[in-house]
């Protein structure tokens, strides 16, 4: 079992295999960051750039300890500081940056498929860390390792994914990766934000909460992006928070070993209630936690398979 | 001495056998008792894969001899190798369990052969990453020189001269299913 990918763009296009690699690979990582020194000279010598053109503070820094746990150098490039406001264009910028001898860069941009055109653009390795509302394969990776990690398997659990489907890429890469290992997957949240034809993507699409929390061994709470509902989605963010909203009382109707996931940051009181997301079923600073030790894998693989 | 048939024309011979390399384990446990005066602050860590074996069955023979468990961990060196970037596919991770601290603890790093000295070179950056044991001593299975790194051995099981283009092969139970062997092919 080999990794031959030079890039990590997404889970679409990664085999059953490949993402078992990770999660494998990141179980060994999870003991480095484990140890009283929490660094490893695999990566040393080599130059991660994180090149951030949306806000994000868990997943930048998530990868830049990631790096720097390997022994690389790390670099954060974030978009209102750079020469893009004076007009540059996302491939110029990323060439530039390229010129001094990089070797990964780790790429958020609100187009979708942008990371596309960087890969093929560039000759260094390009890790994808959202773009638009496609994919954002490591949050379902470390998604994935926490319910291993947590279920001891992937096949054959039933995981719900809540919230605003049609805009997350959270919601698409953890489709695209629980199926391929044999999870199955229901989608649920109000029908203005369920994408048409979702389905062909091989999930359930249910729209009663109660349901969901009842026959799943996991939920993931999407945060409703308030960023992206100016075309008013959503009628108020009190009916959304009433018909979509976990708290305890519901959670209480739910299956017993129910585990609640969240990729942050979360809205307290509107996708998740405040005692839910403390509580203890609860595991999103485990999945924070395993954010770190499942990128150390993906920088690790993507830089191993140059020349 | 067994020559036998490998499949084209290599041609294996039989360097030790299951009983030998029993013979060698059991006389290794008494050399490290020897030389550490006993099993006071001692401790086995296994360089994965056979090495994790090997300390596996020195344990046992030590605690056969002093009725004693020492603390023994495995290493994964992967991540420590000096040829990470050199090398195409990245080799595969696992995991490093040390359970107890080592500072001030008497290592016993175990492998099966000695080569090069690189892995054991890659073993001590990686043992010092977990604390500053007392000391540190090697010990394998089979030596067969042509070392790179000024690093010997404290406790051997058999010296093979050999050639650089010559292979040792270890095969243990535990890993393959098979009777105990070392092979030079």
């Amino acid at each position: 079992m080999s990794w031959k990918h030079k890039h990590l763009l997404g889970l679409e296009n990664l085999s059953r295999q490949d993402i078992e690699l990770v999660l494998q690979t990141a179980k060994s990582f999870k003991e480095v960051s484990s140890r009283d020194i929490k660094k490893v000279p695999a990566l040393r010598g080599k130059t991660v750039v994180t090149l951030f053109f949306e806000p994000s503070t868990r997943t930048r820094i998530s990868f830049e300890l990631a790096a720097k746990r390997l022994s690389a150098d790390t670099l954060n490039i974030a978009v209102n500081v750079s020469s893009t406001s004076k007009g540059e264009t996302l491939l110029d910028t990323a060439r530039n940056i390229e010129a001094m001898n990089v070797d990964a860069m780790v790429v958020r941009h609100s187009s979708s498929g942008s990371v596309f055109l960087l890969a093929e653009g560039l000759k260094c390795s390009v890790v994808n860390a959202g773009d638009g509302c496609r994919e954002h394969p490591t949050q379902a990776l470390l998604d994935m390792f926490t319910l291993q990690e947590k279920f001891g398997r992937i096949e054959g659990l039933k995981v719900g994914i809540i919230g605003d489907i049609l805009h997350s890429r959270v919601a698409r890469s953890n489709i695209w990766g629980l199926t391929k290992l044999g999870a199955k997957v229901t989608v649920c949240g109000p029908a203005t934000l369920m994408p048409r034809g979702i389905e062909a993507m091989g999930v359930d699409v249910c729209y009663d909460l109660k349901k969901v929390l009842k026959q799943s061994d996991a939920v993931i709470a999407l945060r409703l992006q308030k960023e992206r509902q100016q075309d008013k989605f959503l009628p108020s963010m009190r009916e959304y928070s009433r018909l979509f909203g976990i708290n305890q009382a519901k959670l209480n109707e739910g299956s017993d070993h129910l585990i609640v996931m969240h990729p942050g940051p979360t809205n307290r009181g509107v996708e998740l209630s405040a005692d839910v997301a403390d509580g203890k079923q609860s595991v999103i600073l485990d999945q924070v936690t395993n954010g770190v030790a499942v990128r150390m894998a993906v920088l690790y693989l993507v830089l191993g398979t140059r020349k | 001495m067994t020559l036998f048939y490998l499949g084209g024309d290599m041609v294996g011979v039989k360097i030790m056998d299951q009983e030998a390399i029993r013979r060698a384990v059991l006389r290794m446990a008494h050399e490290i008792l020897e030389k550490n005066k006993g099993v006071d602050r001692l401790s086995l860590v296994g360089i994965r894969t056979r090495g994790v074996i090997l300390a596996q069955r020195l344990k046992q023979a030590i605690h056969d001899i002093e009725g004693f468990d020492v603390p023994t961990g495995i290493l994964d060196i992967t991540l420590y190798r000096d040829d990470l970037t050199s090398v195409g596919a990245k080799p595969l991770v696992r995991e490093t369990l040390i359970d107890f601290d080592i500072t001030d603890l008497k290592i016993v790093l175990v492998d099966d052969v000695f080569f090069t000295g690189r892995t054991i070179r890659a073993a001590l950056d990686a043992l010092v990453d977990f604390g500053r044991p007392a000391i540190i001593q090697l010990a394998v299975l089979v030596d067969r020189g042509h070392r790179e790194l000024p690093i010997r051995a404290d406790f051997v099981g058999k010296n093979i001269p050999t050639t650089k283009s010559q292979d040792v092969k270890v095969i243990l139970g535990e890993s393959d299913g098979k009777d105990d062997e070392v092979i030079l092919e």
